[in-house]
């Protein structure tokens, strides 16, 4: 048994941010400590807020968009999919197969994206500063050129329309995804080689931030940090959207539902993407990319009228369950428009999983959850 | 799931219970909301284990809190629960209680609608700062007219030596007599194409 060295400690308190490089953006966490020991932890958010709710109140259908790339800035094209997803459910439209084929492409592709920085920006809070991510950027690059490619855009992608995408793909691009998916594996392997089995990471991670099953459920915890508790709850496999339940795919699961479960789902998942991706790319059929009926969007928003209803979308993003929640009155602007941000409720059980960690633990606690700001405080 | 038979269930479990069908939800009484809840998360027909969605809707007549609930175990949902409130007096039970999940997204819905969820461990706005005035989301909320001088800000950059025009001064002025804030117009729609 240890003994205490000091009798009369007086507890601490700390701002870690926010401006802190290990918040990941402008996120406060009002930290009280015991020496090095966290007690209780507040976080406080909102330094990001712009009222993106509001503000597509006061848009159009289609001008809203472009807005839902910049909540979660990394994964703009799964954002676009629970929007457009949404909509859809609203005003009744179907998307040709071609374009879903594409949808579940490019939500996929942004999957990777996401799950190789985020475990990049992991290693940089464990303090292995730079090399690992960017093994991982040198990755991510080859998808975003992709991007840039067929939506013009390397992060703001605004690929989605309501009823299918914006473009079909540029001649040759398929053929390089199809390398870069061939490709992906070879490096997860080199990625797995220096990083799964590494003493340092096993030590830091393993046991930290353990996330048990019970709470990860009743917290309404999402994403792959349920999955790395153990809850069996993938909305691609539960709702089957778009076209997901034609594919064949695992949904890997944690048992611990510590940052190292959290760390290993990511890698685990990537090959599942790559798996879909696969499948995908050798059925793609060739056809239309935009329902013929929504063509005419572009030019004239206002005139989309979606009819009186409401309609909640949400869809499998890389950071959890992102839903939209759309009341139309039958005006050209919704009359509610609302974000359920996968970040934003993950984040509820940050203090749970600090207590009794040091500060060092926080950092990486944080980091995997996995959360983007920008989504965040919407 | 029929929403159907969800409430044929719900009237035999709770003789006495009002609850009306609306967009394929159940619109419930605030006071019957928490024991629904917590026998749509236990019986064992059901398992609504997740909470997935908390949001509000101003309908101008009245406020909305809206459930969205899922089942993880029967992979099963979402059954939606609405509360209707009004407006002058929006107060609810919380579901922190049953779903630690609702904990943030209550705090958004109060920070925003400004609906009181009643025995939330912590109510405070989250987004907002402290002292912030007004429910942003709310259809009558007017945003603060930046492009206006207050006396306050008149005040303000006289004590850091800048020069305000008298026009300015006396509008501020006027602003302050009336007891009036500056607010700016909501953006109206805009005219159709």
């Amino acid at each position: 048994m240890t003994t205490p060295i000091l009798q009369d400690t007086e507890t601490l308190e700390v701002n870690l941010g926010p401006q802190h490089p290990s918040t990941h953006g402008v996120f406060r966490m009002n930290v009280k400590l015991e020496g090095e020991t966290i007690v209780s932890l507040k976080p406080v958010m909102g330094y990001l807020h712009r009222n993106h709710e509001q503000i597509a109140e006061n848009m159009s259908y289609l001008g809203s968009m472009p807005y839902t790339d910049r909540l979660d800035y990394f994964n703009s094209m799964s954002n676009n999919f629970g929007y457009a997803l949404a909509v859809e459910k609203l005003a009744n439209i179907e998307v040709p197969e071609r374009a879903e084929y594409l949808r579940v492409i490019m939500a996929e592709l942004t999957r990777l994206v996401n799950h190789v920085s985020v475990i990049g920006f992991l290693l940089n809070d464990l303090g292995a500063f730079f090399t690992p991510i960017l093994y991982a950027f040198r990755e991510r690059e080859k998808i975003l050129d992709i991007f840039e490619e067929t939506a013009g855009s390397r992060m703001m992608c605004n690929y989605f329309r309501f009823g299918g995408v914006k473009l079909d793909l540029p001649s040759g691009v398929l053929d390089r995804i199809k390398k870069i998916v061939s490709g992906f594996p070879k490096f997860l392997d080199e990625f797995e080689g220096l990083l799964t089995k590494n003493e340092i990471l096993c030590m830091r991670c393993q046991n930290v931030g353990v996330l048990p099953y019970d709470l990860a459920l009743n917290a309404g915890i999402t994403g792959p940090m349920a999955r790395a508790s153990g809850v069996n709850y993938d909305i691609r496999k539960v709702d089957g959207y778009s076209l997901y339940n034609r594919f064949k795919f695992k949904i890997p699961l944690g048992k611990a539902g510590d940052v190292y479960d959290r760390y290993m789902i990511r890698i685990l998942e990537m090959r599942q993407s790559l798996e879909i991706l696969r499948q995908a790319l050798k059925e793609i059929p060739e056809g239309p990319v935009l329902n013929p009926k929504q063509a005419t969007l572009a030019k004239a928003p206002r005139n989309f009228k979606p009819p009186k209803g409401e309609a909640y979308g949400r869809v499998e993003a890389p950071k959890g369950e992102l839903g939209f929640y759309l009341v139309s009155d039958g005006s050209a602007q919704p009359w509610r428009y609302h974000v359920r941000a996968p970040s934003f409720v993950n984040l509820t059980v940050l203090e749970d999983l600090c207590i009794g960690h040091k500060v060092a633990d926080a950092v990486i606690i944080l980091g995997s959850i996995d959360i983007v700001l920008g989504e965040v405080d919407h | 799931m029929n929403i159907i038979d969800v409430k044929s269930k719900l009237e035999s479990q709770f003789p006495g219970i009002q609850i009306q069908i609306v967009n394929g939800a159940l619109l419930l009484k605030p006071e019957d909301l928490l024991r629904v809840v917590q026998f749509l998360k236990e019986s064992p027909e059901w398992r609504m284990d997740y909470l997935s969605l908390i949001t509000a809707v101003d309908y101008l007549e009245f406020l909305e809190s809206v459930y969205h609930l899922y089942s993880t175990e029967k992979k099963s949902g979402p059954v939606v629960i609405k509360v209707r409130l009004p407006r002058d007096n929006p107060k609810i039970p919380s579901l922190v209680p049953i779903y630690r999940g609702a904990e943030y997204q209550e705090r958004e819905a109060y920070d925003m609608m400004g609906i009181i969820y009643e025995g939330h461990p912590d109510l405070r706005r989250i987004f907002m700062w402290e002292g912030f005035e007004g429910f942003p989301l709310r259809k009558d909320y007017l945003p603060e007219d930046e492009d206006v001088l207050e006396m306050e800000d008149v005040e303000w950059l006289e004590r850091h030596g800048v020069k305000v025009p008298e026009e300015y001064k006396a509008f501020a002025q006027q602003l302050k007599a009336s007891g009036k804030e500056a607010r700016a117009e909501r953006p109206k729609a805009q005219a159709e194409p």
